[in-house]
């Protein structure tokens, strides 16, 4: 009977542990940039004698759902929360976070106009870029060479398929060009969104319909697919940004257009068996550039539920500031750093040196334009998403139905027309007409 | 013309290794990719031979505290167990000696339980944790356990009881013996082979348990599966780190079925033969 006597002391104790105050918790994702704040987190806690941090690592779509959930219950579980520009301004317009505000030493003009303005909403800031990113071409030079091609910084979508067709060797195991094929609304769909964009598309007209069985969507998907069945490895409907990644290190790939933050992995001799070989272009062009290459960053935000604004303001301030940079440089290197968010990180004579893309990259993140990505006129901004809550579900169906399409398991037409279907029932459902 | 004997043994003892084989495959990669920096990770063909390397698991506790994470996996799955068993036993003997006409309905309606899938309930669940002030708290993932794995201990315990005469427990009765005592001193020591398998099999599927761990924990009550989750890279590649976290948290659970396999094998066979 001891036992039963000791049963709730031992749950309580086990309850026991909520933080105290001057405990942040910070909920992210688990890569390179943030792996390396979780590390140097000692130097703020030092600085900033009192506060503590806890950090929580989520795989993305975890993320996602709990700082969701988290935000929308009011848990309170998380004092920052890691989001992307999709999130920002949503949350932001609907009062879930709260506005950031700094000081002058911390210089906000600096940070790059594009992520300034993708992540704030009616000119009120309310996440801080960590690290941003573009997209933009990263290519074998020495297979282009070799195969007397050449590669222009802003090549056309024809032009890739001509490169794409020149260099690819299946005997050999080398595929022309690698895409996503993934489905998911940051899969798949933020790349085809891109080319679409490229290509005249649109996701919504004025009036919020739909779009995805117009002419313009129908010549996107039908040379995207076109391109990867002839040019592109087997499977290419599972692949996404990991997988590669994996085949392009392993030299697998001849071209590859994808977020500018891999660039950092393939020229890395330690992980690409390739990195002496990578050059880099901007994002294939069809019938227009605009919204060629996507925009996007991880940043961080306070919940507005927060009992410790002021300490998670100040970790905010401390880990997108220009000495956070500058610190991460002396740890491990001017090559090391979160790229995509400061002007003066591109100024940067020692990070120019250290970074064979910088150019490429900062050009890229400077051409994209969230509110001007499309030929014809839209209601919604984003580039690779329309920053609508609904967008969420529509990419996901959209993106499944055009993996099933690059599998081969439904045509073209089908695909666009399950695709307008699932996208005018969500719009329709969430009154938007 | 039928095989022999010999030839049959010798089949059986192939198709054996095979599945044995085909089971432990993947944890044989997983344990192998564990030594492999990313790059051979990610290798094709994929390389069976290489120099090995310990840097995932010296990373692995560099960033995340290995510890904290198995401790946790310990107190939540042998509690759950423990809170599942003080409730399991008393209805399963109710149920196998005190049998109404719902008691069949009851177990089958306990077992339906199991076929709803886990993220139909999480934002009711997340709710109650919430509003109860458990959350990111080891008692939540006690308290969940315990009740996901109830309908499956109460299955097993019911059948084992039910191997049990029912005159035994009348003659214990008959000498004066009360509900408690009867349970304790005469049910419990004849079925304790069973309940132990029970009991194994339950830490087993709590510390295998994911979803909620993940969701409803964040700095303080995490366990094992949720270290390993973390390791998911959206940009870079992880599947060697993934690896070492995900060998460093099978490695307590193994070796612990290794030890209790003789009397798992027992209570799971208990009455299998009369």
């Amino acid at each position: 009977m001891k036992f039963f006597r000791i049963l709730p002391l031992t749950m309580f104790a086990m309850a026991a542990g909520s933080l105290s105050a001057g405990e942040l918790t910070i909920a992210t994702v688990n890569n390179g940039h943030m792996i390396e704040m979780q590390k140097l987190t000692g130097n703020f806690e030092e600085a900033n004698p009192g506060i503590t941090v806890n950090w929580v690592t989520l795989e993305e779509g975890v993320l996602r759902q709990r700082v969701t959930t988290d935000i929308t219950t009011k848990g309170g579980q998380f004092d920052v929360m890691t989001i992307g520009m999709y999130e920002a301004p949503i949350w932001g317009s609907r009062g879930w976070l709260e506005e950031l505000t700094f000081d002058a030493s911390y210089d906000v003009d600096d940070i790059l106009p594009a992520m300034r303005g993708g992540l704030s909403s009616d000119g009120k800031l309310y996440a801080a870029p960590f690290y941003g990113e573009s997209s933009m071409i990263m290519y074998r030079k020495d297979l282009v060479e070799a195969a007397g091609m050449s590669m222009p910084d802003n090549p056309t979508w024809g032009h890739i398929q001509d490169v794409a067709a020149a260099i690819t060797n299946k005997d050999e195991g080398v595929y022309g060009v690698c895409l996503r094929g993934k489905p998911g609304w940051g899969d798949n769909m933020a790349f085809i969104t891109t080319m679409a964009n490229s290509f005249g598309a649109r996701w919504f007209d004025e009036n919020w319909m739909p779009q995805l069985d117009s002419a313009a969507w129908h010549h996107t998907i039908d040379f995207y697919i076109n391109l990867l069945n002839n040019y592109g490895p087997p499977g290419s409907s599972g692949n996404s940004f990991n997988e590669i990644l994996a085949l392009f290190n392993e030299g697998k790939c001849g071209m590859w257009i994808d977020a500018t933050i891999a660039a950092s992995f393939i020229s890395d001799p330690g992980q690409s068996k390739v990195a002496d070989q990578v050059a880099f272009a901007q994002s294939p062009v069809a019938v227009t550039n605009r919204g060629a290459n996507w925009l996007w960053a991880w940043a961080l935000a306070v919940p507005a539920g927060t009992k410790q604004a002021d300490d998670a303001k100040k970790f905010i301030e401390w880990a997108t500031s220009k000495e956070y940079i500058e610190l991460v440089a002396a740890t491990n290197g001017w090559g090391s750093v979160p790229t995509g968010t400061r002007q003066s990180t591109y100024d940067n004579a020692n990070f120019q040196n250290a970074a064979v893309f910088a150019d490429a990259e900062l050009k890229a993140i400077l051409s994209a334009n969230p509110s001007n990505s499309t030929q014809d006129p839209t209601p919604y901004t984003g580039v690779q998403f329309a920053a609508i809550p609904e967008f969420q579900a529509i990419g996901i169906a959209v993106g499944q139905q055009m993996s099933a399409a690059l599998a081969g398991d439904i045509s073209v037409q089908e695909a666009l027309a399950n695709a307008q279907e699932a996208a005018d029932r969500e719009m329709s459902k969430a009154g938007y007409y | 013309m039928g095989l022999s004997v010999k030839q049959k043994h010798l089949l059986r003892v192939i198709l054996s290794w095979f599945a044995g084989i085909i089971m432990f495959f993947p944890i044989f990669w997983v344990v192998l990719t564990s030594f492999k920096t990313e790059l051979q990770a990610i290798s094709v063909p994929p390389l069976l031979f290489f120099e090995p390397t310990l840097e995932n698991f010296i990373l692995v506790q560099e960033r995340s505290d290995y510890f904290t994470y198995a401790i946790n996996s310990v107190i939540t799955s042998f509690g759950a167990t423990l809170l599942a068993l003080l409730i399991a036993v008393p209805g399963a003997y109710a149920m196998a000696f005190w049998p109404s006409r719902f008691t069949k309905d009851i177990l089958l309606w306990m077992l339906s339980t199991k076929m709803l899938p886990a993220v139909g309930v999480l934002m009711p669940i997340y709710l109650l944790v919430q509003k109860a002030g458990l959350l990111d708290t080891r008692t939540a993932l006690v308290i969940i356990f315990a009740m996901i794995n109830l309908p499956i201990i109460v299955w097993m315990l019911f059948s084992y009881f039910k191997e049990v005469p029912r005159e035994i427990l009348e003659s214990a009765r008959m000498d004066g013996a009360t509900t408690i005592e009867e349970i304790t001193r005469v049910l419990l020591p004849l079925t304790k082979g069973g309940i132990l398998s029970t009991a194994l099999l339950s830490i087993v599927l709590c510390w295998n348990e994911a979803f909620w761990s993940i969701n409803l924990t964040a700095s303080d009550a995490g366990t094992l599966t949720a270290l390993v989750a973390s390791y998911s890279s959206p940009e870079g590649l992880f599947w060697a780190k993934l690896s070492a976290v995900s060998t460093l948290a099978c490695a307590p659970i193994v070796v612990f079925g290794w030890f209790c396999q003789k009397q798992l094998v027992q209570g799971l066979t208990f009455g299998a033969v009369k």
